[in-house]
């Protein structure tokens, strides 16, 4: 019956199924969505581990991340090469990671690195204006002063130090009792 | 179960063997554990044998140095000495494959020796004959690894050895344990995938190769860990599982049904006006009604009780509606948590999780946008406003005005729908050519146009007050929820004004009736000269003389406002939202304003205003369902319709409300509301249920004095006599108050409880925020060179020091009433069922210097004694334990 598919071994499929949230049907679904994204580069047989990434132009025009402000930063996170380009495993990864079946740890995990711009480990206060979090969230709609102050409140809500700059516990601290993160920071596909 | 049994009896060998070894009289124990749980058991073994080789002390050994040479006896098998894990695990394993065979090879020899001397035990342990090739796989395993640890230490006698392989088991079942929890946990880790694939290749070789060594199947456990660990999953705190999310798929069907419904819902508004205009002809005896269900005891070969199950069903939707709406409001009380620390992060939960990552739609993401920069916005404002204040007296003038102004609607609508329906009583009485269509229907029309007016007007009267949008959409709900009531209440009694009327008439007609029937038979005897076996009287069905039969004219009514009021709605989206749309997307080119920025703009989608129009409507499929049954039909049937219709209006010419209401966090707001509103409808319906006397000619309930003599009846005809005599027990007085009694203590007992849990919950999260600040401080500034920081530090351990004898206070009693007995009697009680606050309670008051005060003083000073610590102590519970020891230090 399942001897259909030749795209994987099914060991390879079995250690997807244990590395990832998905089922079998469903990283075959996804495989198929990651191959139509460019179907003259991505091969029909992954048996022997092709090496292929696709640019982020084609990872950040699917509908599931076109419209979201943080793509270019999602891309990168998941991507390997912290530049979007993205292999198989890398897509499987992001997917998974936003599943509704990732776990809360995990997503904050990520949601942290997706909001640290600059991949220094703390979200300081450039990474919350100068056209990054804050800005792509309102389109650049508030006022300097209004975005100065709404950095401002952040850090004084969720900071325990001194320091101008929110660590990854922080952070989760701070999220883990937001109330609609799992709902949001879910992607389905 | 197979592999349990042999492990069991692979470690009744063990314990045998260690008994030889070193008499330790502990066989029996051991074999008992062993049947337990697998999973634990090898834990429990885990930390066991350690300790017992501890025990012997036949070789002073610490942990680490364990750990140690067991890896380096892997190691060493390998033919090397690398101690680091090693990249390529195949690699790996042949090499250690090879060297098994090297070592085999030189070790034969006293391999063979140690085999025998197992068999020796084997023939002496009968239980384990018939398991034997499974264990001797075991023992040689075993035996490999001895070899190896031999070459090492070749002078180590033979029950040293078997010490050691002991460890060394144990070690390799908590490896294997740990890679099974790594393979299962993999998918949390926060590791790219090529880290994942390759630490789940290497966890799966060793355990594979491990797993078969120790004796235990590989798919069943692993399948009972991933089981295990599922669990755990599934009950941490802050689960995984999937909530409210937009549904995308219906969004985008529902796009491509707008062109047809456009064309339909008018076909559908004008096939409702004509069925509405119809629904006093045959509709009236459809089955839609109460009047069209008779009386019959039992119908058909399964004796169907209709009357019984007519009214059972009616009061049962009843129970189970209650039964919905409350268990949903205690799930929604319970996912709601900590709601102590919202005020907290208002900006940074706003930034950081107000995206949905689910919008894949420029323009959801556009209104996304939009509203997002709108919530910013309004929380500047409310920042702002908080530093500034007004004349208050202005403003308590206004809005006690506007609550007069708002009371004079309210009152006003009530009048006139009082007003109406007195009208229509009268215009019953006529003859119906004579009426139009208008003067038909007028109340109908009537409250379906308050219910169109008002909430506008509410709306611009709010204006007045100035209240904060929150509040202020809480009271708008309010007061179009008080207006929607006053109407459908001012209308109930109108109508039972008329049920009133009706029975006097019905009396009347049931006279004329039997007169009639009289008559019949005196006529008859006469005529035919005969007294018994009359037929019955010989007319047609249609021309015997009717009662006014109340049920059927009130199921009437609900179903014409139903109707009326889904005509009102359909017609209110379409003008209202889709032709406003049209104007003013089309007029926008030539006008001499902005239309879609300016004054008409988009019609805004009122969420709320829906929300509670469903709550209205719900209760009145609630009142009306009893007397009219085809009531639900229509509602589903309008509900239905009605979300394909209002998606499709919703998509095509609503833009979002301005200020974006958050229904996860009002939930029970609205399910409050509608518990209200089904108990206000439950009561009309239960309280003509009991009072009013069913119509004498129509209905299930037709004949009988009330309509709960049916159960009566049931209970005397169809029921054995002993259930009859535990119903007329059950239903005396006498029992029916202490049962009461009983409720009301079991209420005031648990709203007791719960207060308690209240507080120690309060008390528990303000030593956390304590805690935290503590934490805060301490890491600012660590030299403590801020001389108003050190104060505060100062005073913050003796701020903690207020709470906790509070705390213990309340939590006390709560524990004392719910389990009294078992508090003192067992130690582990109380950290881990309930008393789970309990134990963190005064973990957290550890540093408390007076808590060895508030311990009641025993009859001795906690013994110094290790070995008699845990006898004179037996009241202390675990978290007691842990706050002892502060003091003594």
């Amino acid at each position: 019956m399942g001897n259909k598919q030749t795209i994987f071994t099914s060991q390879q499929l079995d250690a997807y199924q244990d590395c990832t949230y998905f089922t079998r049907k469903e990283i075959l679904r996804l495989f198929h969505r990651y191959r139509d994204l460019a179907p003259q580069l991505v091969p029909l047989d992954y048996k022997n581990q092709p090496e292929v990434r696709l640019p982020y132009e084609l990872i950040g025009s699917m509908p599931e991340l076109k419209d979201n402000p943080f793509r270019q930063r999602i891309a990168e996170v998941f991507s390997e090469d912290g530049e979007g380009n993205m292999t198989l495993d890398d897509f499987l990864d992001m997917f998974s990671v936003l599943s509704e079946m990732a776990p809360r740890d995990l997503k904050a995990y990520y949601a942290f690195k997706i909001y640290d711009f600059n991949n220094d480990d703390f979200i300081c206060k450039s990474d919350l204006n100068l056209g990054k979090t804050l800005n792509k969230l309102t389109r650049n709609e508030l006022t300097e002063d209004e975005v100065r102050m709404v950095c401002e409140k952040v850090i004084e809500e969720v900071i325990w130090t001194m320091m101008d700059r929110l660590s990854l516990e922080d952070f989760q601290h701070m999220i883990m009792r937001a109330p609609d993160f799992l709902s949001t920071f879910h992607i389905r596909i | 179960m197979e592999i349990d049994a042999e492990y069991d009896s692979g470690s009744d060998v063990d314990s045998k063997r260690r008994a030889k070894g070193k008499n330790k009289p502990k066989p029996a124990a051991r074999g008992k554990k062993a049947k337990a749980d697998s999973v634990e058991e090898s834990e429990e073994e885990e930390e066991e044998a350690p300790r017992k080789r501890k025990g012997r002390k036949k070789k002073e050994e610490s942990e680490e140095e364990s750990e140690e040479e067991q890896k380096g006896r892997r190691k060493k098998a390998a033919g090397s000495k690398k101690r680091a894990v090693k990249k390529d695990d195949s690699e790996e394993e042949s090499e250690e494959e090879k060297g098994n065979k090297r070592k085999g090879g030189k070790k034969g020899a006293s391999r063979k020796e140690k085999e025998e001397e197992n068999n020796k035990e084997k023939k002496g342990n009968g239980k384990a004959a018939g398991k034997g090739g499974k264990d001797k796989q075991d023992d040689k395993d075993k035996k490999k690894n001895k070899g190896k640890n031999s070459s090492g230490s070749s002078s180590d006698d033979n029950s040293e050895d078997e010490s050691m392989s002991e460890g060394e088991m144990a070690r390799l079942k908590e490896e294997v344990e740990e890679k099974k929890k790594l393979i299962v946990t993999l998918r949390n880790k926060p590791w790219r995938m090529k880290r994942r694939l390759k630490c789940l290749k290497e966890a799966q070789a060793f355990v594979e190769k491990f797993e078969g060594a120790l004796g235990k199947g590989k798919g069943r456990r692993l399948y009972a860990f991933k089981v295990m660990m599922t669990k755990v999953l599934m009950g941490m705190p802050y689960g995984s599982i999937a909530r409210k999310t937009v549904p995308r798929d219906e969004q985008d069907s529902a796009m491509d049904f707008s062109v047809l419904f456009e064309f339909g819902v008018i076909c559908y508004c004008l096939i409702w006006i004509k069925l509405l205009t119809f629904l006093q002809g045959y509709c009236k005896y459809s089955i839609m009604f109460y009047g069209y269900y008779n009386n019959q005891r039992s119908i058909g070969l399964l004796q169907f009780r209709l009357p019984l199950s007519y009214l059972l069903v009616g009061v049962g939707i009843f129970g189970y509606s209650l039964m919905v709406v409350i268990r949903t409001m205690a799930r929604n009380a319970n996912e709601g948590g900590d709601g102590a620390e919202e005020g907290a992060f208002t900006f940074s939960w706003k930034l950081f999780t107000s995206w949905d990552y689910l919008i894949g739609n420029p323009e959801t993401a556009d209104n996304k946008f939009a509203s997002t920069t709108t919530s910013f916005k309004e929380s500047i404002v409310d920042e702002q406003e908080n530093l500034k204040d007004e004349n208050i007296h202005l403003r308590r003038f206004l809005r006690v005005i506007a609550n007069i102004l708002i009371l004079c609607c309210l009152g006003g609508s009530g009048y006139l729908i009082y007003y109406v329906v007195k009208r229509s009583q009268e215009f019953a009485k006529k003859d119906r050519n004579e009426l139009t269509w208008l003067q038909k229907n007028e109340v109908e029309i009537v409250m379906s146009l308050l219910g169109l007016v008002c909430p506008p007007l509410f709306e611009v009267i709010s204006e007045l007050e100035e209240y904060h949008p929150r509040i202020a959409l809480k009271w708008q709900l309010a007061r179009i929820f008080a207006l929607f009531l006053g109407n459908l209440y001012t209308f109930l009694f109108a109508l039972f004004d008329e049920v009133n009327a009706k029975l006097d008439n019905e009396k009347e007609i049931k006279n004329e009736t039997i007169w009639a029937l009289k008559e019949y038979y005196d006529n008859y005897t006469l005529h035919h000269n005969v007294t018994e076996n009359i037929p019955p009287p010989n007319i047609s069905p249609a021309d015997v003389i009717r009662g006014p039969c109340w049920e059927t004219e009130v199921g009437i009514e609900f179903v014409k406002l139903t109707v009326s009021d889904i005509q009102v709605t359909y017609l209110t989206i379409l003008i209202g939202d889709f032709l406003r749309a049209v104007i003013v997307r089309f007029l926008n080119y030539c006008w001499c304003w902005d239309l879609e920025a300016g004054f008409p703009s988009y019609g805004e989608f009122d969420i709320s205003g829906n929300v509670l129009g469903l709550i209205f409507n719900q209760g009145m499929i609630w009142m009306g369902a009893f007397y009219a049954p085809g009531l639900v039909g229509i509602n589903v049937l309008r509900l239905l319709s009605s979300m394909y219709y209002q998606c499709w209006a919703v998509m095509s010419c609503n833009v979002p409300h301005e200020r974006v209401f958050k229904a996860s966090r009002s939930n029970n707001f609205y399910m409050g509301l509608l518990l209200l509103v089904l108990f206000l409808s439950l009561m009309p319906v239960i309280y003509s249920i009991m009072t009013l006397p069913p119509s004498f000619d129509c209905g299930p309930f037709s004949g009988k004095d009330q309509m709960y003599d049916v159960i009566m009846e049931t209970i005397e005809k169809d029921l054995p006599p002993f259930m009859a005599d535990i119903f007329s027990y059950a239903s005396n007085p006498g029992l029916i108050m202490p049962a009461v009694l009983l409720m009301v203590l079991a209420i005031y007992y648990l709203n007791a409880v719960s207060k308690a849990y209240q507080n120690s919950n309060m008390d528990l999260k303000r030593k956390m925020q304590m805690q935290r600040d503590e934490e805060k401080n301490r890491r600012n500034n660590k030299d403590s060179t801020n001389q108003v920081m050190k104060d505060l530090e100062d005073l913050l351990p003796n701020k903690s020091l207020i709470p906790p004898p509070s705390a213990e206070e309340t939590e006390k009693p709560a524990d004392q009433l719910s389990k009294s007995p078992k508090v003192t009697g067992k130690p582990g009680a109380a950290a881990t069922g309930k008393g789970v606050n309990v134990k963190k309670d005064v973990s957290l008051a550890a540093a408390n210097p007076r808590a060895p005060v508030t311990r009641p003083p025993g009859p001795r000073p906690p013994g110094p004694l290790p070995g008699n610590a845990r006898g004179p102590l037996p009241g202390q519970g675990m978290g007691r334990g842990r706050g002892g020891p502060p003091p003594r230090r």
